[in-house]
């Protein structure tokens, strides 16, 4: 969860222990941002779906983002990697930056921006061919890898998603026959092949079953080691278990964000308390 | 403060407050008899405090158990699960409280059959305190009042300043007459009682300011009991 020398650096104004769980949510608070979100406007047409957005991804950290249906969370989430550039009449204004660079700037490349910000959805999406392609099809996209490389990369990102062990005798059946919760962690595994920056999940589990579940929330615990991780889940004892910082959202707008330990048990903004302890009116 | 989503959600918390009010004032009222029978000699109202504090371990058992299944069943969060988390520390205290009251009373039945050692007003004014302590801590945790749980917990000092008295006065008493050690020791020990009920109160309002604010007491409590350091001179 945390090593001591996250906790020897912990803040002095953490008001309240929680075991190793305190260490690890103090660090969200002292690692630098992997995304900066600032003064983040969105719009469907002319329906202002965002409104000034501030906040960072912490790099190697868990951000769960929570809130009632329509708040906002999945718009963000599919900003940080322009998906809405694909629909007209969808425009965002303020920035969002990304090693520096504002993303929403015109001139960035959106295809090398997916590579970085990888999506993963709330159905497992896999493409209709054998398990290897659907790996080697996008790394294809972005390197010229030889067949030994790619052998060794597709083993790579299986494993990192905890399903190599499941799938590899059989790599060139096609991923359509895999169960629910495999399907979910091919598409993760594709998702990391590319070797992305940031990981995107929009409801990851909201189509799986108890094990499979936890099965994801395992593998994003043990992602967040190399990427920075950002879940949007309806699912609030999932984002107690995976996230290391929780963000709330109501109405488009951000009302709190904090670590999760204290987000849980002490939110300091009424709108969350209602919301986490399911008074919402 | 909104209403639950769920209906029985927000009735099963409200039960557990008034639950924890009960065992309150159940607790307040062995206090309260505990010295009534030591200052009345009534060995027969002593008897009942000590019979009666089972009531109080059955209460701390029924309210932790339910406890659990809220913690089970509704998975509680934010000013819920802080709720639950101090029942389950509240309750204990109030459990040790029950358990200084009855041993009070017991003790008042030999203190019964021995001559009178002077005025037991102190002892009533401690049972007085330490009962207003125990009702605005209860007060606090069923109004949501962090306020309140403030004011008790800053108050214990009135106690500990009578308890000092108690245990001069009867360090007096022993050494004027060593016929009065039996009583004295015996009174001794209840006045501990009721200052080790003063402070358990108090940590009941700790509790529940922490409950109530989200934030924990971190101040050092104000404290006046200076009988560790009493030293008593025999007469010359």
């Amino acid at each position: 969860m945390s090593d001591t020398g996250t906790a020897a650096r912990q803040p002095a104004t953490q008001e309240r222990s929680f075991g190793g769980m305190q260490a690890r949510s103090s660090a969200v608070l002292n690692e630098t941002a992997r995304i900066s979100v600032r003064n983040l406007d969105f719009f469907y047409g002319d329906n202002r779906a965002l409104k000034s957005i501030n906040f960072d991804l912490p790099d190697r950290q868990v951000t769960g983002m929570i809130g009632p249906s329509g708040c906002g969370k999945s718009t963000l989430l599919r900003v940080l990697n322009r998906m809405y550039s694909l629909y007209p009449g969808q425009r965002a204004s303020g920035e969002v930056l990304l090693d520096g660079k504002n993303i929403l700037d015109d001139d960035v490349d959106v295809n090398e921006l997916r590579a970085k910000v990888g999506m993963v959805f709330q159905k497992p999406t896999p493409f209709p061919m054998t398990i290897y392609e659907n790996i080697a099809f996008g790394v294809r996209l972005h390197e010229k890898l030889s067949k030994a490389q790619m052998d060794e990369r597709v083993e790579w990102a299986l494993s990192r998603a905890a399903i190599w062990g499941e799938v590899k005798d059989r790599l060139n059946t096609n991923a359509m026959g895999l169960s629910g919760g495999q399907q979910q962690r091919l598409c993760i595994a594709r998702s990391i092949a590319v070797r992305p920056e940031v990981i995107l999940f929009d409801e990851p589990t909201s189509a799986l079953d108890p094990i499979s579940t936890l099965k994801i929330e395992e593998l994003i615990d043990e992602l967040k080691r190399d990427f920075t991780i950002a879940i949007v889940t309806h699912n609030m004892q999932q984002a107690a278990r995976c996230a290391d910082q929780v963000a709330f959202f109501y109405l488009g707008e951000l009302i709190e964000v904090a670590p999760a330990a204290q987000l849980f048990t002490a939110p300091q903004h009424p709108r969350t308390q209602e919301y986490i302890t399911g008074r919402f009116g | 403060m909104q209403e639950h989503t769920v209906r029985s959600y927000g009735e099963e918390l409200r039960r557990l407050r008034e639950m924890i009010a009960r065992m309150g004032g159940l607790a307040e009222r062995q206090v309260a008899d505990a010295v009534s029978a030591l200052v009345r000699r009534d060995a027969e109202l002593a008897t009942e405090v000590m019979a009666r504090d089972a009531e109080i371990d059955a209460l701390e058992r029924e309210i932790e158990n339910f406890c659990i299944r809220l913690l089970a069943l509704r998975q509680p969060v934010g000013q819920d699960l802080r709720l639950v988390i101090a029942s389950l520390k509240i309750i204990h205290a109030i459990e040790r409280i029950g358990d200084y009251a009855r041993n009070a009373a017991k003790r008042s039945i030999v203190l019964a059959q021995q001559p009178p050692l002077g005025s037991l007003n102190g002892f009533q004014r401690m049972a007085v305190l330490v009962q207003e302590e125990l009702k605005g801590a209860m007060d606090a945790l069923v109004n949501d009042d962090a306020a309140r749980a403030s004011e008790v917990w800053a108050s214990d000092q009135s106690v500990d300043e009578v308890y000092n008295g108690i245990f001069r006065e009867m360090l007096t008493h022993m050494m004027e007459d060593p016929r009065n050690i039996t009583a004295a020791t015996h009174l001794l020990f209840v006045a501990k009682n009721l200052e080790r009920i003063g402070d358990h109160a108090t940590n009941i309002a700790e509790t529940v300011y922490y409950a109530v604010s989200g934030k924990p007491m971190t101040e050092e409590r104000p404290k006046a009991d200076s009988s560790p350091f009493a030293v008593v001179r025999p007469p010359a």
